[in-house]
């Protein structure tokens, strides 16, 4: 799998297709979706490879769901393409999606049936051989036991796992799922992922809807950070995180003496005096010049430590940075090299369109301490 | 999934895209099947079939209670302690015009639209059938369904006549009298008849699902539709029309009570329903085919 970070949008057929002698397992080019006067879509590109476990980010109302939608083939793009192993779901309706599985928002199914019936329904609707796996999948996602009763009686978290069961029926070589842990305790979540790792292990190709950012983090080898419709980065997880940039974090004898010899340092960047001591941003080089400046100032080193930026660092910088921040690490993500940008602490509000066409407005009100798992 | 890794291992992806394409895909009846065992799984598809069954029932045990059968207008009114044939037909008669229809739109306004708001209609068209695979069996079903409640009634009824007032010849239309055995075969041919103008009014009622996505708009639509074509059949100086309404099909089963046999209003009837009901599942398949399904 190539690791590097490529440009949205540039065209990356000639690498995917020739992975494994088939079609790209998603490709999305240009792909726009307006509702009259709100764009929910803005010329979205997509390159999912085989192998991929690709992770689709995005704040609430950034257009995710309705990408995948497009995906499926259940709203009609405005503009573009899609194709799913080379095959156009508009076009060509259910041959398109062939391999394909998965579910868009919360899987849904007949209430008043037990989860083995709307099993056998779906199983009827893929045709050879999906009523056989029935059991099989009941299994896999531990639902046997309660295969008789009603899914009306289900909670949130076994629909889920019904959906995940739903899709295996279908022996995809592609899973689509959009936000398939949201409403899980901490233990589902966990078994959740565990379960999609090793689908992925065994050769499926993955494209999972989150903005669970562990999730992200623990499942993803390549991501695609959409935001009001747009995608803002995408390529290997990898490279986001070189490119977010080696932050420090400094404690010395003196922080107000140690910011002015930072802030008069060349190389250094963002140099801040926080709650938790200064931080800034420089390359290795420049820093050990700062050790010496310190020192010359009769600044004592309590302690220099390298940060690396956190997935949620870099959403955040992507999807809430404005002007240099946010359009340095665009920059970075979609360009490669460049000036690293700091860590975004905003809040605010973003006005959003959502999949039913209206606004939303939804507060972004996350700050750099969520819960996050830093990549080190 | 509390210990993922000791379940069984997940079948390989199929990494022979060839096989996967040539996969056999089920077939519309294999859908449409499956329609009616979700018809069969919900309660309310039992309201309007109640409803067929319960209305004979009661007609016939108020008139075991009477004494006075003197029933003024219809001919088959002034037979019904004759023979228990006369029982369908005046049932027939009295649910043609609303009864029926209102049990047809209940399923049929409500197939598509149900299952949009539900978020089961994203279910199925992610699986391997076509959209006009989906709405074709569901229109089917809805048909199956009208179709069921029209002669679950009459069954019913000609059960309940039979055995009350017994199994005898009955006079028709035009005064002959037929056989019991071909009353009876005219009895469920008068009820096949009615389903032209019944069955329309479910293909108005599919359309109306389909578009509105909301099921009290669309049951309510079709009952609407039908209270609109009445009142302009009593509208004065739109007598010209009247031929052409699918309200004025209603009773163009009437023909096969006469004898001989008129067969112009069946035609009639026949053609001025297609015109309703070819465009509306037309409609219907033009906007399934189209539209977003972003519900649920």
């Amino acid at each position: 799998m190539a690791d590097e970070a490529r440009p949205a949008g540039v065209t990356a057929t000639e690498n995917a297709a020739g992975d494994m002698g088939e079609a790209q397992p998603v490709r999305a080019r240009g792909l726009v979706k307006r509702y009259k006067e709100v764009l929910a879509v803005d010329h979205i590109d997509l390159n999912v490879r085989t192998g991929d476990v690709y992770g689709f980010l995005g704040p609430n109302g950034a257009g995710k769901t309705t990408t995948l939608r497009m995906a499926l083939g259940l709203i009609m793009p405005t503009e573009g393409t899609v194709q799913l192993f080379g095959r156009d779901p508009i076009r060509e309706g259910a041959r398109a999606l062939e391999g394909v599985a998965g579910f868009v928002e919360a899987p849904r199914f007949y209430p008043y049936l037990s989860a083995r019936k709307n099993l056998e329904l779906l199983a009827a609707l893929d045709g050879t051989g999906a009523k056989a796996r029935i059991a099989e999948v009941l299994q896999i996602v531990e639902l046997s036991p309660r295969a008789e009763h009603r899914v009306g009686g289900y909670s949130h978290g076994m629909r889920q796992r019904l959906g995940i069961a739903a899709a295996l029926l279908r022996r995809p070589r592609l899973l689509i799922l959009d936000e398939p842990a949201t409403g899980l305790d901490p233990a589902g979540m966990r078994d959740m992922r565990a379960l999609i790792r090793r689908l992925a292990d065994e050769g499926i190709t993955v494209l999972l809807s989150s903005h669970q950012l562990p999730e992200v983090q623990e499942l993803c080898d390549r991501v695609a950070i959409v935001d009001r419709g747009r995608v803002v980065y995408e390529g290997a997880l990898s490279d986001l995180r070189r490119q977010g940039g080696a932050g420090y974090r400094l404690r010395s004898t003196d922080d107000t003496r140690a910011l002015e010899v930072l802030r008069a340092q060349a190389g250094i960047e963002h140099a801040t005096n926080g709650e938790h001591g200064l931080s800034f941003q420089a390359d290795e080089q420049h820093v050990g010049a700062l050790s010496l400046a310190l020192g010359a100032a009769g600044v004592g080193i309590l302690a220099l430590t390298p940060e690396l930026a956190t997935l949620e660092d870099l959403f955040f910088r992507l999807t809430e940075g404005n002007g240099a921040q946010g359009d340095a690490v665009r920059d970075n993500g979609t360009r490669g090299g460049g000036e690293t940008a700091s860590i975004a602490d905003t809040t605010g509000a973003t006005a959003t369109a959502t999949a039913d066409g209206g606004r939303s407005t939804e507060p972004h009100a996350q700050s750099s301490n969520r819960t996050g798992v830093e990549i080190r | 999934m509390s210990s993922a890794t000791a379940a069984p291992p997940v079948a390989p992806p199929a990494t022979a895209p060839r096989a996967i394409a040539h996969a056999r895909r089920p077939s519309t009846l294999t859908v449409w099947r499956w329609e009616l065992r979700k018809l069969v799984s919900q309660k309310r598809t039992y309201l309007g079939l109640g409803l067929a069954v319960l209305l004979p029932l009661i007609f016939v045990v108020v008139q075991n209670l009477r004494h006075d059968h003197g029933h003024g207008g219809s001919i088959f009114a002034t037979q019904i302690t004759q023979s228990g044939l006369a029982t369908p037909v005046l049932m027939l008669e009295f649910q043609a015009y609303f009864m029926l229809p209102l049990i047809a739109a209940l399923v049929a306004g409500d197939i598509v639209a149900a299952e949009d708001g539900n978020g089961t209609l994203k279910t199925i068209l992610t699986r391997s059938v076509d959209r006009g695979q989906v709405l074709g069996a569901k229109t089917l079903a809805a048909l199956t369904y009208g179709t069921t409640a029209v002669f679950l009634s009459a069954v019913v009824a000609t059960i309940a006549g039979v055995a009350s007032w017994g199994f005898h010849h009955i006079t028709t239309l035009s005064g002959s009298v037929v056989s019991a055995s071909e009353g009876l075969l005219l009895v469920f041919a008068a009820n096949a008849c009615y389903l032209i103008p019944l069955l329309t009014v479910a293909c108005i009622g599919v359309l109306l699902s389909t578009a509105t996505r909301n099921s009290t708009a669309a049951v309510v639509g079709t009952i609407g539709l039908v209270i609109l074509l009445y009142i302009v059949q009593g509208i004065p100086g739109l007598e010209g029309i009247q031929p052409y309404l699918l309200t004025e099909q209603f009773h163009s089963w009437h023909g096969l009570l006469r004898t001989p046999t008129d067969w112009a209003p069946i035609w009639h009837s026949a053609w001025v329903c297609a015109l309703y009901a070819i465009p509306s599942l037309f409609a219907a398949y033009l906007v399934f085919l189209r539209r977003d399904v972003a519900g649920g």
